[in-house]
This record gives structure tokens, C-alpha cells and sequence, in this order.
């Protein structure tokens, strides 16, 4: 007997504010009117990546306190992540607020995982204001996780883009906006893929896994959702996730989408698509939520994956392993 | 289904949605750009052994080898090498220029960790088991040689 | 009219290396690898010279030379001065190529930063 996954929320939480920052070749990609900051540069004036990638969240945290319309002594808790070893971006940005931490690890699933746990924590009326935010930066995750920048090497046709970018958003028990019905928290899965170049195929079946927990846990149907969004599965990936579910018997329609597959122009030339956290967390915080708010969306299944490896792992010989958190969040008051 | 199995069958199918890519292109762009580097070596090697007359050959070789890791590491430091490399992909991989490269790129990356750990540290990251490898087995055919 | 040969050589020497990148998916450091142990076995065999012969910077310019070149002052070495010369012949044969690297990359490495990938 499969066991039950998913939280169905009694207080409904409200997205009472959302921020995204995002660097220059994400700005020009197909969301860059709907970001709430492009930066000029990927260095963000400060003298290493790493710094930068901690100045983004920051960023994006006030600047989500701010359209929230609170004061940032209102805020209880932050929840935050990115892809860096020992999330230092995270941790060392959360060291010049005043608020309580949490500092979770999902990889490109992070901000699912911490909207289902803050959601969880204000509709248990234990906290009243919870930040949730995440990051990911390009030049980062290349020298952690690939190649120097400047190494002249070629990517393969599954290799996907890290996404430079930050989101964040201010989670409340009542108010105006977007609010959190539901949450599936996914399970690990690993389907032995190795190839730390195609992780849209390590993240797939996490990702249908927790689909169909979802479906079954909530007695929905894709055709429930106004829009059905993975994270970064990217071209290859999201392709597989619609051939598992049909196998499955679910048939994954128009309403679906991958984050990491729309986000940038044919012309930018990224293969099969954005990754990293900030992928689906900038696009969640901007186009998104502002099609909840306009009411063009009521309706939203967001769901993006992560894939849990590390280069130590890897280079052991092991296979990637995937995790896909869920989370609906209905337009409208009440 | 055991878990092994449906591993194995995942595995399988998706190496076949890999989108295939035509490989005659980029066989082709490494082709004529590692000739061309190639030429640009010989060049330099001729032109040495025409001003210098004097200069013994392997002297004049050992320059032109000098000459072709200055400039892809020049190349590399102002962030020029990793483009013509994203377009020539063996091309400029298995020249010399590439071996350069591959000490030049983690030197400038890591150098925030410091000149010590950072930039030392690392930069034989890449190129590090091509000096082992390649010292291990001339120390290799060096005994062999001896024996025979 | 030699310059014929060196690009032609030196072009099927990398359209090599990129037919095993794409066939195989391996890193530039295994490329590197690779080809510096087929050219210690090129030299250990006696073949690289008659190649390079006809191909001069063709074959020489490709990381393979680098690997003849630790060969050939192994063997070198190995001959003129017996079990000594087989731990001292590769890297004084090579010495040049190595330091030369090495000291562009810490100089260049000084100099210059990484910049974003466009």
C-alpha cells in the first residue's frame, strides 16, 4: 500500500510578496520582462562569483520583504538553499539578517522544498512570516561541479545552462495573493543514469514519481492545473517525463511545462535547456505568480526536481540520484 | 520488475532519445583548426631556423613549442582560447596549445583561493595526470630499453 | 609543399580526439591522456620517427609529440648512462614544454580573471 505524500493545507498560506534577480543572458531570455531586477553584470560588483551568487539572495530576500509590504523585523524564519558546498551562499547570506535559519539542501528542487516546509510551518500557525529563497549562479556551479571557465572544451547535446539567478518569497497565514493548497514531499529515487551531463534523465522519474504520488494522493487529474511546471528537466528531460507518465496512464497535455526548457531564446544557444536552483525559483517569483495574481492561472502544479549528486559521488562510480518535490498554489482570495 | 532490470531497460532507452548529433561538422572545424595550429608550429619553426641561421633544429623546435604555449595561454588569460575552442572542440584540445590551456584556465579560476591553494594547488588539476601518465611511462620504456 | 603534410596529419590527428570526444563522451584530461601514451608507444615502437620524418610539426605540435619527446629522452638517456637515464631522460627532454606552461600559467594567472561564458 503506497503511503500517502502529500499535505493538504487547512489554512491555505499566502505568497504575500515574490522577488526575482536575474544576470544578463537571463534577462534576455524569454522571461526577461517579467524578472524584477536583471543585473548588468554576473559579478554583481563584487570580486568573486561566489559573493555575488550570496549578494543575489540577499537581494532577493529584501526585495521580497519589500513588495510583501512588511518590515524585515516582521520576518520569523528564513528557508533557504543553492547548489554550493555546505550551501555557503545560503548560510552566509541568512549571517546579516536577524531572523532565524534553516538551511535546506534539495539541489534544483530547493525552492518546492522550502515553500512545502514553510507552508507547513505557517499553516500550523507556528510561525507568521516565513522567507523562502534560493539561488543558483552560472560561473559557480561550473568551477564545483564541470570545468574552469575558461577551459576551450565542448558540452554535449544533453548539457543544460545553470541558470544565474536568485527568487525568493514571503510566505504569510492571511493576506492578499497566490496560496498554497497542497504539498507532495518527494521521495529519493535513482534510475541509474550516471552521465553528470544528462541530468534531465537522472531527474525524470523523481519526478514522475512524486507526479503520480500527487494525483493519488489528491484525487486530481492533470487537467485540474492551469499549468503543470517541472524545474529543470530541460528539453531531453521533460520529453522522458511525458513518455513515463503515458506509460504510467497519465497523459501530461499542453498545461505542462519544464522551467528550464522555456527559459531561454533558440538563439542563446544553452542545448537542452536552464538549470539550477534559480531556474524554476526566478521563474516561479516573476511569470508565475504574476499570472496568479492577474488570475490568468488559478490554478498551479509546481514541481521541480533536483538531482542530489556530488563529484566525490560521481567520480566513486555512482549513479545520480533525484528527488521532485510538489506544490499547488491556487489564485484568489479565499 | 527488480530494480536492476528497470535500471538497465531506463538506461537503454534513454541513450536512445539522446538526440544524435551529426558529427561531421565539428569533425570537420577540428580538423582544418588543429591543422592550422599545426602549420602556425611548423611556421614558427621555420622562420626561426631562417633568422637564425646557426640555431640548431631541436633548439629552434623547443622555441616554437615556447611560442605555441605563450600564446594559448596568453589566449586563455584574455578569455579568447575557450571560444574558438567551444567551435574546434579536438581541434584545439590535442595540440600542444591545448595542454596549455587546460594549466592556464584552473590557474586563473582558482585564484581567489590564493596564490598558494588556489592558484598553484589547482593548476594541475586537469593537466595533472597527463604529466603523471606521460612521466610514469617514459620511466616505463626507460627500463624496458635498458633490458633489451 | 610540406606544409600540406603538417596540416593534413595535424588535422586527422585532432578530428581523432574529437571523434572520441563525441563517440565517447570523455573529458579533455583523458583526450590529453590518451594521446601522450600513444605517443610514448609511437616512440617505444620506433614509429614515430618515419612520421614525423614527412609530418614535422604535423605530429609534433599534437600533444602525441610530447609524449615521443619523454620516450625518446628515456631511451636516450637510459643509453648514454644507463638505469639513472630512465628516471632522468623524460622530464630534461620535456623540460621546456613543462616549465613553459607552467610559468605562462602562473603569469597569465596573476594577471588576468575568469569571465562568464556568453
Amino acid at each position: 500500500m503506497a503511503k500517502n505524500q502529500t499535505v493538504k493545507f487547512k489554512n491555505k498560506p499566502v505568497i504575500i510578496g515574490s522577488y526575482s534577480i536575474v544576470g544578463p543572458k537571463e534577462g534576455q531570455g524569454n522571461f526577461g520582462e517579467y524578472f524584477d531586477y536583471v543585473m548588468k553584470s554576473d559579478s554583481f560588483g563584487e570580486k568573486t562569483y561566489e559573493k555575488a551568487e550570496r549578494k543575489m539572495i540577499q537581494h532577493a530576500i529584501i526585495g521580497a520583504i519589500e513588495k510583501a509590504k512588511i518590515k524585515p523585523t516582521d520576518v520569523d524564519l528564513l528557508l533557504a538553499g543553492d547548489l554550493l558546498n555546505q550551501i555557503i551562499s545560503s548560510s552566509y547570506a541568512a549571517r546579516d539578517f536577524n531572523f532565524s535559519y534553516l538551511g535546506l539542501f534539495g539541489a534544483c528542487s530547493t525552492m518546492a522544498e522550502s515553500l512545502a516546509v514553510g507552508a507547513s510551518l505557517v499553516d500550523g500557525k507556528l510561525f507568521d512570516h516565513v522567507v523562502c529563497s534560493t539561488a543558483s549562479h552560472f560561473s559557480t556551479a561550473e568551477r564545483q561541479f564541470r570545468f574552469p571557465l575558461e577551459l576551450g572544451n565542448q558540452r554535449p547535446p544533453t548539457a543544460q545552462w545553470t541558470v544565474t539567478g536568485a527568487g525568493a518569497c514571503v510566505l504569510a497565514p492571511k493576506g492578499h495573493g497566490p496560496r498554497i493548497t497542497m504539498a507532495t514531499f518527494g521521495r529519493v529515487v535513482d534510475y541509474g543514469i550516471n552521465d553528470v551531463n544528462d541530468m534531465g534523465a537522472a531527474m525524470a522519474p523523481a519526478a514522475m514519481d512524486t507526479l503520480l504520488c500527487h494525483f493519488r494522493d489528491s484525487n486530481t487529474t492533470p487537467d485540474d492545473y492551469d499549468l503543470i511546471v517541472t524545474g529543470d528537466l530541460g528539453k531531453l528531460g521533460s520529453e522522458i517525463l511525458i513518455d513515463l507518465m503515458e506509460d504510467q496512464g497519465i497523459k501530461l497535455g499542453l498545461n505542462y511545462n519544464d522551467c528550464g526548457q522555456m527559459y531561454y531564446t533558440r538563439k542563446q544557444a544553452t542545448l537542452s535547456g536552464g538549470s539550477g536552483c534559480g531556474c524554476s525559483a526566478t521563474v516561479l517569483n516573476s511569470f508565475i505568480m504574476k499570472k496568479l495574481r492577474d488570475g490568468s492561472y488559478k490554478k498551479v502544479l509546481f514541481a521541480p526536481t533536483g538531482a542530489l549528486l556530488s563529484t566525490t559521488a560521481t567520480q566513486q562510480g555512482d549513479t545520480i540520484p533525484g528527488v521532485c518535490h510538489a506544490i499547488v498554489i491556487e489564485s484568489g482570495e479565499e | 520488475m527488480d530494480e536492476k532490470k528497470r535500471n538497465e531497460a531506463y538506461n537503454k532507452y534513454v541513450n536512445a532519445k539522446i538526440p544524435k548529433t551529426r558529427p561531421w561538422p565539428s569533425l570537420f572545424n577540428s580538423f582544418w583548426i588543429g591543422g592550422l595550429i599545426c602549420c602556425l608550429g611548423q611556421g614558427i619553426n621555420d622562420l626561426l631556423l631562417l633568422w637564425f641561421p646557426n640555431m640548431a633544429e631541436q633548439t629552434a623546435w623547443t622555441y616554437t613549442l615556447i611560442a605555441l604555449i605563450f600564446l594559448a595561454s596568453f589566449l586563455t588569460g584574455i578569455g579568447v582560447y575557450d571560444r574558438i575552442g567551444k567551435f574546434a572542440g579536438g581541434g584545439t584540445i590535442v595540440p600542444i596549445t591545448g595542454f596549455s590551456n587546460s594549466i592556464t584556465s584552473p590557474a586563473l579560476e582558482f585564484k581567489h583561493e590564493g596564490i598558494i591553494y588556489g592558484l598553484c594547488v589547482k593548476m594541475f588539476t586537469i593537466a595533472g595526470p597527463v604529466i603523471v601518465i606521460g612521466i610514469v611511462s617514459s620511466i616505463l620504456v626507460g627500463l624496458v630499453y635498458l633490458f633489451i | 609543399m610540406y606544409y600540406l603534410w603538417v596540416f593534413l596529419i595535424g588535422g586527422l590527428i585532432c578530428a581523432i580526439g574529437e571523434l572520441l570526444i563525441i563517440k565517447t563522451n570523455i573529458t579533455s584530461a583523458r583526450i590529453l591522456v590518451t594521446f601522450v601514451l600513444v605517443g610514448v608507444l609511437l616512440e617505444a615502437f620506433g614509429i614515430f620517427d618515419p612520421i614525423s620524418e614527412f609530418a614535422k610539426a604535423g605530429i609534433n605540435v599534437p600533444i602525441v609529440g610530447f609524449g615521443a619527446s619523454l620516450a625518446k629522452g628515456a631511451i636516450g638517456a637510459v643509453k648514454a648512462r644507463g638505469l639513472v637515464g630512465a628516471f632522468t631522460g623524460g622530464l630534461e627532454a620535456t623540460a621546456a614544454g613543462i616549465a613553459a606552461a607552467v610559468g605562462f600559467a602562473f603569469l597569465f594567472g596573476l594577471i588576468f580573471h575568469s569571465k562568464t561564458k556568453k
